[in-house]
């Protein structure tokens, strides 16, 4: 073969490498779907909101004050998200860490929902930074901030989210058609797990962390010195009730890619993950107990954050801890749904009580997000689902791979 | 190796002199150059409320005057636009002044919660805010026990704003605006050591004019700003129960596990996939 072929040949190639990607830009089925509709006039508002934020200030769009510097934009969508997106490590330890083949199928779709939750929410975190374009000095050393939890956070999110992509790069690589690009980057993916798993042990617990110094400001009966073994232990219950939820989701609407073998698969595979929350909810529910009863906050229980912490314990950990116990027995898989959602509930509001609703609770101006705070959330929320949507529809994430992957094993 | 008996005497030898003379040696400071914060006492028993450091410190960092009254009973606070007030209370000595300011903390928050050291303990003791590290995250806000760094929420290129004890006047060789504009010699600047003595010396002189404690000895771990009191402070507003330790000792433990755990995960991990990965070939074996 002569070398201008080879150059004709790659050339030819590369076009229709570039048509492919750009066929596959273009949207897939009906437009007019109810989701589209609600969600459009959102992200577009959402989208004028931020436009608004940056030309006039933070002070345009939220409520933030000086004694409550952070709202939910870091509260819900950064703090909240980041325990959602928990899932992903969780579930790699299970099938790369522990070879518990039985969850493979459903690994590319949690790391997905990981490493878009990871883009996203550290995109939101880019919304609240009052001087955005100073973000990169903690990663070119102006200067490195080794004292702060911070700096810690910020660098995991950045590693973990390389972390994750290289785990799911082969999936990219099989969409592509690079067997080559494929072979490689699969064998780097225990490495990746192996470090995603270190990263985020460290920054789910480091984002608890983060409150520490803030003793004074945060309501006793959600501060103490154990914030980040609690955020740590809950991100796994958090991560998997959001496999469970996401999961049952997905599998409706895109039923049509799932084979019929891991069909039959997904109740077995709810089950298991219904067990693990279960456990660690246990252990999640004793440590609190410990740390309540060991800081000795008893006389705090008859007051009205009293109640709102015996709300949260009760309706939103043991509850849905004996629900998920239930649920395994009995082989009921709505039942082993409406515990997620409720574990899912009870995060969120773990999470804000810590962050918005437990930080400063006896200032005289209590904070309150704007709607347009809300707006940005809701609209950062859907921008991820269409991105989300977009991929598994054209990558092989839920269907099979395609049959050259298993020829070349 | 050639060690024999003599050359391991000999080695003996000079390690027990080294050990020893070490020791004595390791006995004396070494002649480093000490560190010495500057900061600043104020004494609530002289302040008699006239404003003028506030007015002397909007002028320094070209701030609009405030123009808010200062009433007992009412609390003014800083803002973006002002880093220091004087707050007047009614108290069991009758009206009381308080100056309300940036503490300098020994060991700050706000500089340990800093992520690109923005917010900064200099060698000279004030805890400066720079700019062009500064990506505005706010954690020093939520971080400081005394809520003093403050947002510009309405501007598209905000700015931190706290007391830097006027620390370009400090490297021109004056000392703070409020400290120079003081009438009543309520605010010195100083040294911290030769505060701490200064502030003892009062309260040891006129016992029944101070209330026995220099608020910032000890809160938060020793702060650069320094208060004396004809009353107790916690009817000046102040936080008495604040930690005496200092507030990044907090976040220490979790940051000194960080080490431990960036160690021990992969090698675990590793084993458990290892071992795990054995099991797979034999189970494949058995069938």
């Amino acid at each position: 073969m002569s070398n201008t072929d080879y150059t004709l040949q790659s050339k030819s190639e590369s076009q229709t490498t570039w048509q492919f990607l750009l066929s596959e830009l273009k949207p897939k089925g009906k437009w007019l779907t109810p989701f589209n509709i609600i969600s459009i006039p959102i992200m577009l508002l959402g989208l004028g909101l931020i436009v608004l934020r940056f030309w006039k200030g933070l002070g345009a769009v939220t409520n933030l004050t000086q004694d409550v510097p952070w709202g939910i934009w870091i509260g819900f969508d950064v703090v909240t998200g980041v325990a959602f997106a928990g899932g992903a490590y969780v579930l790699t330890f299970m099938v790369y860490i522990l070879n518990m083949q039985k969850y493979h199928s459903i690994v590319r779709i949690t790391v997905l929902n990981g490493f878009l939750a990871y883009v996203f929410y550290a995109g939101a975190l880019l919304l609240d930074l009052g001087r955005p374009w100073n973000v990169i000095n903690p990663i070119i050393g102006n200067n490195f901030g080794t004292s702060s939890v911070l700096f810690l956070v910020a660098w995991h999110f950045l590693l973990y989210m390389i972390a994750q992509l290289i785990e799911f790069s082969p999936t990219i690589a099989e969409w592509l058609g690079a067997k080559r690009a494929r072979k490689i980057l699969s064998g780097m993916t225990i490495a990746a797990v192996i470090f995603g798993i270190t990263l985020s042990t460290l920054h789910q617990s480091g984002l608890g962390a983060l409150y520490l110094m803030a003793k004074d400001k945060i309501h006793p009966l959600w501060y103490s010195e154990f914030i980040p073994v609690m955020f740590f232990v809950s991100s796994i219950f958090a991560g998997l009730s959001m496999v469970i939820f996401e999961g049952s989701i997905s599998h409706k609407v895109f039923s049509d890619q799932i084979s019929e073998k891991n069909h039959h698969a997904h109740n077995g595979i709810l089950i298991g993950l219904s067990k693990i929350c279960a456990g660690t909810m246990f252990a999640y529910f004793f440590l609190q107990m410990l740390v309540f009863i060991h800081g000795q906050h008893w006389d705090l229980l008859n007051t009205p954050m009293g109640y709102w912490f015996l709300l949260e314990m009760i309706g939103f950990v043991l509850l849905p801890m004996v629900l998920f116990f239930i649920s395994y027995r009995k082989n009921n898989v709505l039942l082993i749904r409406i515990a997620a959602i409720v574990t899912m509930l009870g995060i969120i509001l773990n999470r804000l009580n810590v962050t918005v609703i437990g930080f400063k609770w006896d200032a005289a101006i209590r904070y309150v997000p704007t709607w347009m705070e809300i707006v940005v959330t809701l609209a950062v929320i859907f921008t991820e689902i269409w991105i989300f949507r977009w991929v598994v529809n054209r990558l092989p994430v839920l269907r099979e791979s395609p049959s050259w992957v298993k020829k070349e094993k | 190796m050639g060690l024999d008996r003599r050359g391991f005497m000999k080695t003996l030898g000079i390690a027990g002199v080294t050990l020893a003379v070490g020791k004595t040696l390791h006995a004396k400071p070494k002649e480093e150059k000490e560190v010495e914060f500057y900061g600043m006492l104020y004494d609530s028993a002289r302040c008699v409320g006239c404003q003028s450091c506030e007015v002397a410190c909007a002028e320094a960092h070209e701030f609009p005057l405030s123009t808010d009254e200062l009433l007992a009973g009412t609390k003014r606070e800083t803002h973006e636009k002002r880093r220091t007030v004087i707050n007047a209370y009614s108290t069991s000595k009758g009206e009381v002044y308080r100056k309300t300011q940036c503490f300098h903390c020994n060991e700050p928050a706000c500089a340990a919660a800093c992520l690109t050291q923005a917010m900064h303990k200099t060698h000279e003791g004030a805890v400066i805010w720079r700019g062009d590290k500064c990506m505005g995250c706010r954690y020093c806000m939520v971080s400081c026990p005394f809520d003093i760094p403050k947002f510009e929420y309405h501007s598209a290129n905000p700015k931190i704003e706290k007391c830097d004890m006027c620390y370009e006047r400090q490297l021109e060789g004056k000392i703070p605006a409020c400290v120079e504009s003081c009438p009543a010699e309520a605010l010195v600047f100083g040294t911290r050591r030769e505060l701490i003595k200064e502030a003892r010396k009062r309260i040891h002189e006129n016992p029944e004019m101070y209330h026995d404690h220099i608020y910032g000895e000890h809160e938060a771990g020793g702060t650069g700003f320094l208060q004396l009191s004809p009353v107790p402070f916690e009817e000046l507003g102040l936080n008495v129960k604040i930690q005496k330790s200092s507030y990044p000792e907090l976040s220490k433990g979790f940051l000194y596990s960080v080490p431990t755990i960036f160690v021990l995960w992969p090698a675990v991990l590793l084993g458990i996939h290892e071992a795990t990965k054995n099991n797979k070939v034999k189970e494949e074996e058995n069938e």
